[in-house]
């Protein structure tokens, strides 16, 4: 059998999380601190790919990222990077796809902790930078696990924008998912059902054992 | 102290107006307040929910800012309208303790007292706090493990860490019994002395603001009504008694000419006998003061 498939899917849905983990945290402190006109437009925007088809998202991810057009022949001269049916194309897409998932958790877990915790540090003198790493952060530990693994499940069971924007590249853009897909269309069964059984227990495994982590249901998260 | 320094601290040390308009769940209000505080002094803010007496210690503490007004500690201006002064929270010298005690849940007492140390200070403060307010057998505690009155304390200790120049207290010590809330006064007015902080205080509690303000301001939908010492303002000029009690009318039973009311006094039930005179204004629920002169006990509805 051929793992490549299955390394590349762990490594994009690595990569991903991390790299939304930095970016997620700020992003939900900003949204559950910030009370501006834009909040709830933002706030959409985050969500979209919880609800669009992937195929859309993948179609205007693509769009953007072609070198034929605007943002794609930007990246491309300035950057000297191509975005489309590459590997660091995935992992932006991934990002985009992903955010809801590491987003939400966060930002309801921050708004649910008291407000007097962020002024007392205030008065006690500390920076909103001090108080969110010292004091903020620990106390939504739970949150931030919660967020971090369904990002990496997420990801890992993405297969419309990869397709998309990916293709069925071995080594680069071929990951488990689309490998599955090719299997069926060319009716090797044996293979297809290697991949989907090992995805199966990969994510099986991860979101059991946050929910063992975290002691309680896995979506206290979705309030 | 020469008499040159005796006099500069002797000057009013807190001067502060505040305007702002509120928006609460009655609607919008006009909160519109200034006043004086001494040095080593307790000032209390004292009048119903809602009338802004939070919003006063928001303010002072930088956690709000006012429409217009002023705040002035020592020579320091620390908020002017005019100016456009307005300094952060983190570069005013304030202790804040908390309605709900902030206590940072994931450390303990003690790294919660630590938190609070400047990186510059020596951390001998946190030894002596902890020595004044007994809390070395619960030092490594986290806050969940401790009662009501052992979070108090700590929340108490912990605001007074970087030495504030003010300490405000949003009614800290409501949630207490009353015996609790003594042992507390005492500490609180043990740090007062020893750290000369200047204090203002939120409360709800007649017998708390005698034992501690010197200076209570009555403030009813965001005006200050009245100023002064708590026997200037809480005892009618009119009766000289010899025993008081603030109590909660519970029943009100006719009997002939008189009445017999129920007052509830902490958790006894005194009966007073009044006349419909007496009575004109008050129904059950009504706070009033026993008063007793002589011999027998009467009543008067508090005038706050």
């Amino acid at each position: 059998m051929d793992w490549q498939p299955i390394l590349l899917s762990l490594e994009l849905a690595g990569i991903t999380t991390v790299i939304l983990l930095f970016a997620g945290i700020p992003l939900a402190y900003l949204l559950a601190n910030h009370r501006s006109r834009w909040k709830p437009f933002l706030e959409t925007l985050i969500s979209m790919p919880l609800v669009l088809p992937p195929t859309v998202l993948g179609f205007y991810i693509l769009v953007a990222f072609s070198p034929s057009y605007l943002f794609g022949a930007w990246l491309e001269k300035w950057l000297a990077i191509r975005l489309v049916f590459s590997f660091g194309g995935l992992v932006v897409a991934s990002m985009i796809y992903s955010l809801p998932f590491m987003v939400q958790p966060i930002q309801a877990a921050l708004q649910s902790l008291p407000h007097s915790l962020t002024e007392a540090g205030l008065t006690l003198g500390k920076s909103r930078w001090v108080i969110l790493r010292r004091i903020l952060i620990p106390n939504i530990r739970p949150a931030i696990l919660t967020g971090t693994v369904l990002s990496f499940a997420h990801t890992i069971g993405e297969f419309g924008v990869i397709l998309m924007i990916g293709g069925n590249i071995p080594g680069r853009t071929r990951v488990a998912s689309v490998a599955i897909f090719e299997a069926v269309e060319t009716l090797n069964y044996r293979a297809a059902n290697a991949y989907a059984l090992i995805l199966l227990v990969i994510t099986f495994l991860i979101v059991w054992l946050v929910s063992w982590i975290n002691g309680r249901s896995f979506n206290t998260w979705n309030r | 102290m020469d008499q040159w320094q005796e006099l500069q601290y002797l000057e009013p040390m807190i001067r502060w107006h505040f305007k702002k308009r509120l928006h609460s769940a009655q609607g919008i209000m006009e909160l519109d307040v200034q006043s004086l505080a001494l040095p080593g002094t307790i000032t209390g803010l004292f009048g119903p929910s809602g009338s802004g007496k939070t919003s006063i210690l928001r303010m002072m503490a930088g956690l709000m800012t006012p429409d217009e007004g002023h705040l002035q500690v020592d020579d320091t201006v620390w908020y002017d309208s005019n100016s456009q002064k307005n300094t952060s929270p983190q570069h005013r010298s304030v202790g804040f303790v908390f309605q709900d005690y902030a206590l940072f849940p994931h450390l303990k007492v003690q790294e919660n007292l630590l938190f609070g140390l400047p990186k510059e200070d020596s951390p001998k403060i946190i030894d002596e706090l902890m020595q004044m307010m007994d809390l070395h057998s619960l030092a490594d505690r986290y806050p969940r493990q401790l009662s009501g009155g052992q979070q108090q304390r700590v929340a108490l200790a912990r605001a007074i860490v970087r030495k504030p120049r003010i300490l405000l207290l949003d009614e800290p010590l409501a949630a207490l019994d009353a015996s609790m809330r003594q042992t507390l006064q005492d500490y609180l007015i043990r740090l007062k002395d020893t750290y000369n902080l200047t204090i203002f205080l939120v409360s709800h509690d007649l017998p708390e603001l005698f034992k501690l303000a010197q200076q209570v301001c009555v403030i009813e939908q965001g005006q200050l009504i009245r100023q002064g010492s708590p026997a200037e303002l809480f005892s009618s000029e009119t009766v000289s008694g010899r025993y008081r009690a603030q109590g909660t009318i519970v029943q009100i039973r006719p009997t002939g000419v008189l009445f017999l009311v129920d007052v509830l006094v902490g958790s006894e039930v005194v009966n007073v006998l009044a006349t419909s005179e007496d009575l004109l204004g008050l129904q059950v629920g009504s706070p009033v003061l026993i008063i007793s002169k002589a011999f027998n006990p009467f009543i008067v509805g508090m005038n706050v």
